[in-house]
């Protein structure tokens, strides 16, 4: 077999490529390698575990990662609540649903989220609704439910018309079409939509300061407060690292429930 | 209970957007029929499938399926089942599942359901492939896994649409024989949709013959091929020459500047009419200044069998045959088929027996509108005013409503649209030997027949003129 970067074409178009690679090489990668090498030295520079140890010695700072993950996770499922049945029947063009409606639905996505965090803030101050954990996940879910609407319709949009009808052929009601066909051949669109809401939830910040009056502290708060003290950068690097591994733990989990077996 | 396994009366079927996909179409199918539905693409075929599946409600008429009406049934409640034209296998499911997936619907036991599954894996011969992921499948693999599916359930009946036609022409001839085999096995009735002559002739016990929404003809498949009703049914199945005649009386027909011998009569006298002769049909010799003259002036002993004389064109090699083109001395072209070869600039003699020319009527035999006199010598129709001859508008007042007739060859087509009265798009050719008949189509939906020697393409803009002495208007009868 042939190698594909022996070949002559990927030899000559590689080039382009570079300037990406420049890029990733030092906004990507070299800061993962700083974040790697603070976590594991101390102030003075020398190699230590230290701040790991101070984490997991710290119940307030794990307890803010296991709550952090638990309202990423709240928002996450609203969001599939919320999102499945529009993305349905957006995607569904028996529905008829104008494209407006598609466009109306992701429009939130065109906007700042911060600018849209604010204005969810004002919005609660005009109604007298008070601030806290039910804003936050109001916010959160409104900020990121395009995220999950977008993927789910567009794997619903990709299943050939034919398929529902030969369902329907074989004596399948509408339920039973939804619940045998569609739903199962939506899932990547899912798994993709869990995958974008939940990672950047797990992570925010800003959204829950803005949304709790700061009385709310999730992760990233933690992790921006000991980068900005002056001699906890080393801690907050190793917090950063921790974080990372768990969200990569999770998508993992997700990756490897997709992956069916199959005999070719 | 009726004999019929299927009935569809009177049924029609119009989209939002207003065409006509199905018009008034009956059809009877008794049961264990083959019968396949047949046209071009846009005739309304699988538009009709449609409607007996039960995924399109007919916009009026009704569809009786064995003797009861489920004209308004949703498809999961017909005893129908149906095969896809991309196979609409679920991908989500292997071979096992996909074609278990209306038993376990049915709520019926595992074990039934498996013995179900292997049978019908067996009938299409795809027992060793259970447990394979669809989509590792070839297109025919694909194509017998849905067959398969769609068995299962036991129907009534079996609805094809187009089935064959994503596989490769060598998987399809394989295919067409194993086809006709399941449909022998089974003894379920078949309804197959193909826009493929070849297919269909191969396959049915009978065909329906469709173009823009109505049924052209419905016969076995010799039926179509030896007799076909109408132009379009004899240019759609097969080769033909395909000439204007005049039948001079019964048993004898005029083309090509000659009198023949047919087995047709009834059509009256002097009625101008179509007939069809296959390539095949033609019987041919080389000519020479030895042989008696084919013409019928000859009597008695001297009269030559022969019947027409020419030169050959053309001559293709077709494996089995030569397709040669013979350019009569007359200036009629025909299509000649043989396993003989002769070359081009060849003369040679050409004949056909009786029985092998197939007379048919004329759709009709001029354009015909409706219209109404104006002033100035003009008439109005289409929404248009055209010029008449002033002789022509004399015998009739201002305002009087008129039937109007123009010739097929006295239009004249233009080139550039704007140089007509009336725009169209040329819609058919259809080449008659000395020249073309087409169907043009204009923006508001009429069809004009024109007779021309001019060579259009399908789809061409053209501009439609007629001169004024070649309208001709006659009283409304009323």
């Amino acid at each position: 077999m042939k190698l594909f970067w022996k070949n002559k074409d990927f030899d000559k178009r590689r080039k382009w490529a570079w300037p990406y690679v420049i890029f990733c090489l030092l906004l990507v990668v070299l800061p993962l390698i700083m974040v790697a090498i603070y976590a594991f030295t101390d102030v003075s520079g020398a190699f230590s575990l230290r701040n790991f140890a101070k984490f997991f010695s710290q119940s307030n700072a794990v307890n803010t990662l296991i709550y952090s993950f638990g309202i990423a996770l709240i928002t996450t499922v609203l969001c599939v609540i919320l999102g499945y049945p529009a993305a349905y029947f957006m995607a569904i063009r028996s529905y008829r649903v104008p494209a407006v409606m598609v466009i109306l639905c992701i429009l939130p996505m065109w906007v700042n989220f911060l600018l849209r965090t604010i204005a969810t803030a004002n919005l609660f101050g005009i109604f007298g609704l008070p601030l806290g954990e039910g804003a936050l996940i109001f916010g959160m879910c409104y900020d990121f439910l395009p995220f999950m609407i977008l993927p789910i319709f567009s794997s619903i949009q990709k299943i050939d018309t034919s398929i529902l009808e030969a369902s329907q052929d074989l004596g399948a009601t509408r339920f039973q079409t939804f619940r045998k066909v569609i739903l199962p051949l939506s899932l990547p669109g899912i798994q993709s939509g869990i995958i974008m809401v939940f990672m950047p939830t797990v992570s925010t910040f800003a959204i829950a300061e803005l949304l709790t009056n700061n009385n709310i502290r999730l992760f990233g708060s933690i992790i921006q407060d000991a980068i900005n003290t002056s001699d906890m950068l080393n801690f907050g690097a190793a917090l950063s690292l921790i974080l990372l591994v768990f969200i990569n733990l999770t998508t993992l989990i997700g990756n490897h429930a997709d992956n069916k077996p199959s005999i070719h | 209970m009726s004999q019929y396994i299927i009935e569809v009366n009177h049924v029609s079927k119009q989209f939002e957007d207003g065409t006509m996909a199905v018009n008034d179409v009956s059809l009877k199918v008794e049961k264990g029929e083959f019968v396949t539905l047949l046209g071009p693409s846009g005739c309304g075929k699988t538009t009709l499938l449609r409607c007996i599946a039960g995924f399109q409600v007919a916009s009026s008429g009704d569809i009786l399926l064995n003797g009861e009406d489920v004209t308004s049934l949703p498809p999961n409640k017909r005893s129908v089942n149906m095969v896809f034209q991309k196979y609409a296998l679920f991908p989500h499911l292997n071979v096992f599942d996909n074609v278990a997936f209306g038993l376990k619907l049915k709520k019926i036991n595992r074990n039934e359901i498996e013995k179900r599954v292997r049978k019908a894996l067996k009938i299409v011969s795809m027992s060793d492939y259970e447990e394979r992921d669809v989509e590792s499948l070839s297109g025919g693999q694909q194509q017998r896994v849905a067959i398969a599916r769609a068995i299962i359930n036991e129907p009534e009946v079996l609805l094809l649409d187009e089935p064959l036609s994503a596989l490769d022409r060598k998987m399809r001839a394989d295919m067409q024989l194993e086809l006709r085999e399941m449909h022998k096995k089974l003894g379920i009735t078949f309804i197959y949709v193909t826009h493929d002559q070849e297919e269909a002739l191969t396959l049915s016990d009978r065909i329906v013959v469709m173009k823009e929404g109505k049924i052209q003809q419905i016969g076995t498949p010799t039926e179509i091929y030896n007799e076909p009703q109408n132009s379009f049914v004899a240019d759609f199945i097969g080769e033909s020459n395909i000439l204007d005649a005049v039948m001079v009386k019964d048993w004898l027909v005029h083309f090509c500047d000659h009198d023949f011998e047919c087995a047709d009569a009834g059509f009256g006298e002097d009625q101008e009419v179509d007939v069809v002769i296959r390539p095949e049909d033609f019987y041919i010799s080389k000519w020479d200044s030895l042989t008696p003259d084919p013409s019928p002036e000859g009597e008695g002993s001297n009269k030559s069998p022969w019947q027409l004389r020419g030169e050959i064109t053309s001559c293709i090699f077709k494996g089995v045959h030569y397709e040669m083109l013979v350019l009569t001395e007359e200036g009629y072209e025909l299509a000649v088929r043989d396993y003989r070869c002769f070359e081009v600039g060849e003369k040679v003699q050409l004949l056909i027996k009786p029985e092998d020319i197939q007379v048919m009527n004329k759709e009709c035999l001029y354009n015909t509108f409706h219209g109404v006199v104006k002033e100035d010598n003009h008439v109005e129709f289409l929404d248009e005013e055209w010029e008449v001859s002033e002789r022509t508008a004399d015998r009739f007042d201002v305002g009087e409503e008129v039937d109007i007739e123009v010739d097929f060859n006295h239009i004249n087509l233009q080139d550039d649209e704007e140089d007509g009265v009336l725009c169209g798009e040329v819609h058919s050719i259809l080449y008659k030997g000395d020249h073309y008949h087409l169907t043009v189509r204009t923006d508001e939906g009429v069809d004009f027949y024109v007779d021309t020697k001019d060579i259009w393409d399908k789809g061409d803009r053209v501009g439609i003129k007629i001169a004024p002495s070649w309208i001709r208007l006659y009283k409304v009868e009323s």
